[in-house]
């Protein structure tokens, strides 16, 4: 038996149920970790035995489902396997996979179960064809999702890590390669801070992983706009409450009014700022000031403009520093007639006119805003196993950097610190499918004079 | 006139480092073979460096002496003085580096050459290689001899169709006012081989009595040497010291004026030199901050006067060479006696080897050493080993003799070779093992002479040292985990004064000995029954015990490549006839014809997705033949 795989068998999509299948060498005892069936242990089940329990962290439960124990050979893949079904909400698969990966099992490849059960004899030869193809399939789709990733600025944040990391060893084999160069001496306080440093970069990228926060703190949406253009009737009609205060006074709104609504299965949070213009007092330049601070952390903007008045130049002033973050032009007020605004489309990811008289005017909005997340980062298939790779990897890294910063507070010597930082590029490097040596070679070679 | 020589079994072409070490291991194996060189007066030359070993070659040189090659032997018995580079930075990167009698070392090995059974050394010049078929048939010589053979191994260093720059002088020849040989490497073009033009650089000898050394830096040798042979015996002494100097802006200035008179730089040079190795030009023109570059000042011999300059090769014509050496302190009134040159020479691309060194498509036809793409002495001398042992075994109708890159640097020189190619003279560094704390120089004799023994290039005396040492050093690593060392006084003085964090309560030596700083040479006064015992065995339980989880952890790697390495790939595979895999991969997969699984993963272009393929196809193969 080969180590312990597992990923989600059924599509990552809001649904019913879902099953994540782990195979290979103690994948039961894996399981019997984070799950707790109510009466027996999973290690105890007889092959084709059914269990209902509980899926859990530590002590809390996470959610209810139930555990399908096979034995090897009786299983799809010939190996010992679990399947756990659970809920079918993303939060939760997610969950559940960071959990298997914590016991000790790794992500699946593209295919992997399917190639098991072909080499375990659990398939006849004329299906070794189809196996291979859907390999090859697979890679190429997971190949477009590198391709894609690497466009990315997560993507080019890790890899600027890397990069960083890459110099540090490479100094460091400089002078263990060449000891009778000239090189500058290696500082191990530097180096521990330096890698410290990057440690802590990889940390925020985990913290802020944008699917994760997308799925699991919702997208957060921030309204703008002049005064009184409707920013707190649009919030209103798209959460269906009435928090926002809404009068014909400009200026009403001066703290951020927050409320969430799901579309589509996706979580937005809606911040409903203080209109922009000259502030009229000081409560109000408060107010103004929070609403550019929000702008900061906003992963979706709404620009709400009056649609019966021409735009002024400065309304969209302010939006100009934002210019990475999707944005929509609503032109409100759509009732009162459009007038010829002078809007730059580009400006935007798209327009769309409203009116708040007209319901379904408001349901396209929700639909662009869920089509326009979607898009720009959100793909229920393929990425989130992808991303999730890549989580484990980042996290792996920091595990190896967190290894080679003990290693040089106990006094270890550089032949090992090495070790531990080429771990590290490693893990990184496994999303672009380099090897380390050669760029810590190549590094070598570029920065330093060495030689006869 | 062509006239017949008598059959023999093996030709090696070539008597330096590669050549020999090819030549004693097919010889020692039982056959017959002929050693063919252009001077016997060449034989072992070091037309470069006059020194043995550094980082990660010194490792090499260890690991050709477990495997029963004659270097390391022939650098002891020839050194004149001896360093352990990187002390402090870790066992892994621990080197030894030793400046070697070049003349001695010649004439030692000539004897080694001329004393062996089965070896006959014959001064002639191979010009061409005859086939039949796709098989080795024999080699003609220069003065007509045709030598019928089963398998010939290429040796010829720098020399195919070399030439030889110096400014704007050039011409046809090899290092050391040897000839160039021309004719045998359009004869290797005729076969159809693919080769390609390197380029290397050697600097300027000059003469000791031209040297102020009240102006330089001393650099002196270790006080306890260490061997690079495990079977050394003798208490090696220094005999020498080497000196540093520096450039100044003055050496730059008219080095930087003097640029377009350098082929390099005017274009007249097309071969692809080694980044590694950089001329002091280069140095200037890539490093154009630094103020000063570093040079050692060797000694080439205890019977001559010739200094070799580190760090100072050029192709500069003679008269720039000697002004800007004099601007460097120390060097004002320098004597060149031979000057510094670039060479360039035709090589093969090493993607047409097996890891066997075997030729893809001419069976019986092997490569090693710089005609293989590499730079060095040592890498040479290692594949001129795993040349002869295979051209020998392959003979004798034994299985073929492949280390994997978790066993040695030679494995991984090889397998980076054959697996990636290589697009400059390829040098080994320590930066290309990733199972660094593995592979040690100081464990070198526990990693290959049992392999050394089985093929029987080590003898008896020397495996069964070899068994006594792992003996003892399995009984110290249970021995101290039964000595219990009690906190005193004493002892967490000395702790503390080197940095030691106290001791609190008794513990078990064996558990002491893995806190970092903490070694026999403090505990083994507070050992009442410490037996005497080397300090090779100490040194041994001690590294074993401090890198514990690190050499785990590598471990586990080599067990994950292990898995795959057992998946043999055939050798008639036609890759472009699998639609399943990705068509680069089919391309590269064709190129380099991988031994195995492992070896295919590590081909740039090949995925795991695509080995996943592989795997799978192999199986069906398997399958279908069941049948």
């Amino acid at each position: 038996m080969e180590k312990c795989i597992a990923a989600v068998a059924t599509p990552i999509a809001p649904s019913g149920i879902a099953v994540i299948r782990l195979s290979g060498i103690d994948s039961i005892k894996i399981a019997s970790k984070i799950f707790r069936p109510v009466k027996k242990n999973l290690e105890m089940l007889n092959g084709y035995t059914a269990a209902y329990g509980h899926i859990v962290e530590k002590e809390e439960i996470i959610d209810d489902g139930v555990a399908l124990v096979f034995r090897a050979p009786n299983s799809y893949t010939g190996e010992d396997t679990v399947e756990i079904s659970c809920h079918g909400g993303i939060l939760i698969i997610e969950k559940v996979l960071e959990l298997c990966y914590a016991n000790g099992a790794s992500p699946a490849q593209n295919g992997e179960f399917t190639k098991r059960a072909f080499l375990n004899n659990k398939m006849n030869l004329t299906q070794a064809e189809a196996v291979m193809d859907l390999i090859n399939a697979q890679s190429v789709v997971a190949l477009k999702a590198a391709n894609a990733a690497k466009s990315g600025a997560l993507y080019k944040k890790i890899d600027n890590i890397c990069k960083n990391m890459v110099e540090i060893d490479g100094h460091i084999q400089a002078w263990l390669d060449y000891p009778d160069e000239d090189i500058d001496l290696v500082d191990s306080k530097n180096v521990a801070q330096e890698l410290g440093m990057l440690k802590i970069e990889l940390e925020k990228i985990l913290k802020n992983y944008r699917l994760g926060n997308l799925v699991k703190s919702g997208v957060k949406t921030v309204i703008v706009g002049k005064p009184n253009v409707g920013k707190s009737t649009i919030t209103n009609l798209l959460s269906g409450r009435e928090k926002s205060i809404v009068t014909d006074i400009s200026g009403t709104t001066r703290d951020i009014v927050e409320s969430e609504i799901q579309i589509g299965g996706l979580a937005f949070i809606l911040f409903d700022t203080a209109g922009i213009r000259e502030a009229q007092d000081a409560v109000e330049k408060i107010g103004i000031e929070r609403a550019k601070d929000k702008l900061e952390e906003a992963d979706l903007i709404l620009f709400i403009a009056d649609g019966s008045q021409n735009i002024d130049k400065t309304e969209l002033e302010f939006l100009r520093k934002h210019d990475k973050i999707p944005k929509i032009c609503v032109l409100n007020k759509e009732d009162l007639g459009i007038l010829g605004q002078k809007i730059n489309v580009s400006d935007f990811s798209c327009v769309v006119k409203t009116s708040c008289k007209k319901p379904d005017t408001i349901e396209n909005l929700k639909q662009k805003m869920l089509e326009l997340m979607k898009l720009n980062s959100f793909d229920c298939s393929a990425p989130l196993i992808f991303n999730e790779r890549q989580k484990i990897a980042i996290k792996k890294a920091v595990e190896d950097l967190q290894g080679a910063i003990n290693a040089i507070e106990n006094g270890l010597t550089w032949d090992a610190i090495c070790v531990s930082i080429e771990d590290a590029i490693d893990d990184l490097l496994e999303l672009t499918g380099e090897i380390s040596s050669e760029r810590v070679i190549d590094e070598v070679f570029s920065k330093f004079c060495v030689g006869k | 006139m062509e006239y017949l020589l008598d059959k023999v079994e093996i030709v090696v072409i070539g008597a330096g480092h590669a050549g020999i070490e090819a030549a004693l291991a097919s010889a020692k194996l039982g056959c017959k073979t002929i050693l063919l060189t252009m001077s016997l007066d060449q034989i072992a030359n070091m037309p470069c460096n006059p020194s043995i070993g550094g980082t990660a070659k010194g490792h090499l040189v260890r690991e050709i002496d477990a495997l029963g090659g004659e270097m390391g032997k022939a650098a002891d018995e020839n050194m004149l003085q001896s360093r352990i580079l990187n002390r402090g930075k870790g066992p892994a990167v621990h080197s030894p580096r030793a400046q070697i009698d070049r003349n001695q070392y010649h004439v030692y090995m000539k004897n080694i050459l001329e004393t062996q059974k089965n070896l006959y050394i014959k001064q002639d010049e191979a010009v061409e290689i005859r086939l039949n078929k796709n098989t080795i048939a024999g080699v003609l010589t220069k003065l007509g001899a045709f030598i019928q053979t089963d398998a010939v191994i290429i040796c010829c260093g720098t020399y195919l169709n070399s030439k030889i720059f110096v400014g704007q002088s050039s011409y046809f020849g090899g290092p050391d006012g040897s000839p160039s040989s021309g004719q045998f490497s359009q004869s290797l073009k005729n076969l159809n081989l693919k080769l390609r033009r390197f380029k290397t650089g050697t600097p300027a000898r000059v003469n000791r009595r031209s040297i102020d050394f009240g102006k330089l830096e001393v650099q002196n040798g270790d006080d306890r040497i260490t061997p690079f042979s495990f079977s050394n015996q003798k208490q090696l002494k220094n005999k020498i010291q080497c000196f540093i100097a520096y450039t100044n802006s003055k050496t730059h200035d008219i080095i930087k004026q003097n640029l377009k008179k350098s082929p390099l730089y005017s274009g007249f040079i097309e071969g692809i030199g080694p980044r590694y190795c950089p001329s002091i030009e280069d140095k200037i023109v890539r490093f154009a901050d630094k103020p000063r570059h570093q040079l050692f000042i060797e000694p080439i011999g205890l019977q001559t006067q010739e200094m070799y300059l580190q760090g100072m090769s050029s192709s500069l014509p003679e008269d720039v060479q000697i002004d800007f050496l004099r601007t460097i302190k120390g060097l004002e009134n320098v004597e060149i006696m031979r000057s510094a040159y670039a060479i360039e020479y035709d090589c093969l691309d090493p993607l047409e080897l097996y890891p066997t060194l075997e030729h893809k498509k001419i069976r019986g036809l092997y490569g090693a050493g710089q005609f293989n793409g590499t730079s060095g002495y040592e890498e040479a001398a290692a594949q001129g080993l795993i040349a002869g042992i295979n051209a020998a075994r392959k003979i004798k109708g034994k299985a073929e003799f492949v280390l994997p890159r978790s066993s040695s640097y030679i494995g991984t020189l090889i397998d980076d070779l054959v697996t990636k190619g290589c697009t400059e003279p390829y040098r080994i560094m320590t930066a290309r093992s990733e199972y660094r704390l593995l592979l040690r120089q100081d464990n070198a004799d526990q990693r290959l002479t049992p392999l050394g023994f089985e093929i029987g290039l080590v003898n008896k005396e020397q495996y069964d040292k070899f068994m006594q040492k792992k003996q003892k050093i399995s009984q110290e690593k249970s021995r101290i985990f039964k000595v219990i060392i009690k906190p005193s006084d004493d002892l967490n003085k000395e702790f503390i004064s080197q940095g030691i964090s106290r001791l609190n309560q008794p513990q078990k030596m064996g558990d002491l000995l893995k806190r970092p700083g903490v070694g026999y040479s403090v505990l083994e006064q507070y050992d009442q029954n410490m037996p005497d015992i080397p300090t090779d065995i100490k040194e041994q339980v001690e590294i074993d015990l401090k890198y514990e989880g690190y050499i785990k952890k590598q471990q586990q790697k080599v067990e994950a490549m292990r898995k795959l390495e057992t998946k043999k790939l055939p050798p008639d595979i036609d890759y472009s006839a699998i639609n399943e895999l990705r068509l680069e991969a089919r391309e590269k997969l064709n190129v380099v014809r991988p031994i195995n699984l492992g070896q295919a993963l590590r081909i740039s272009g090949v995925n795991p997705a695509d080995v996943a393929v592989l795997s799978i196809w192999l199986k069906r193969r398997g399958g279908a033949n069941d049948k």
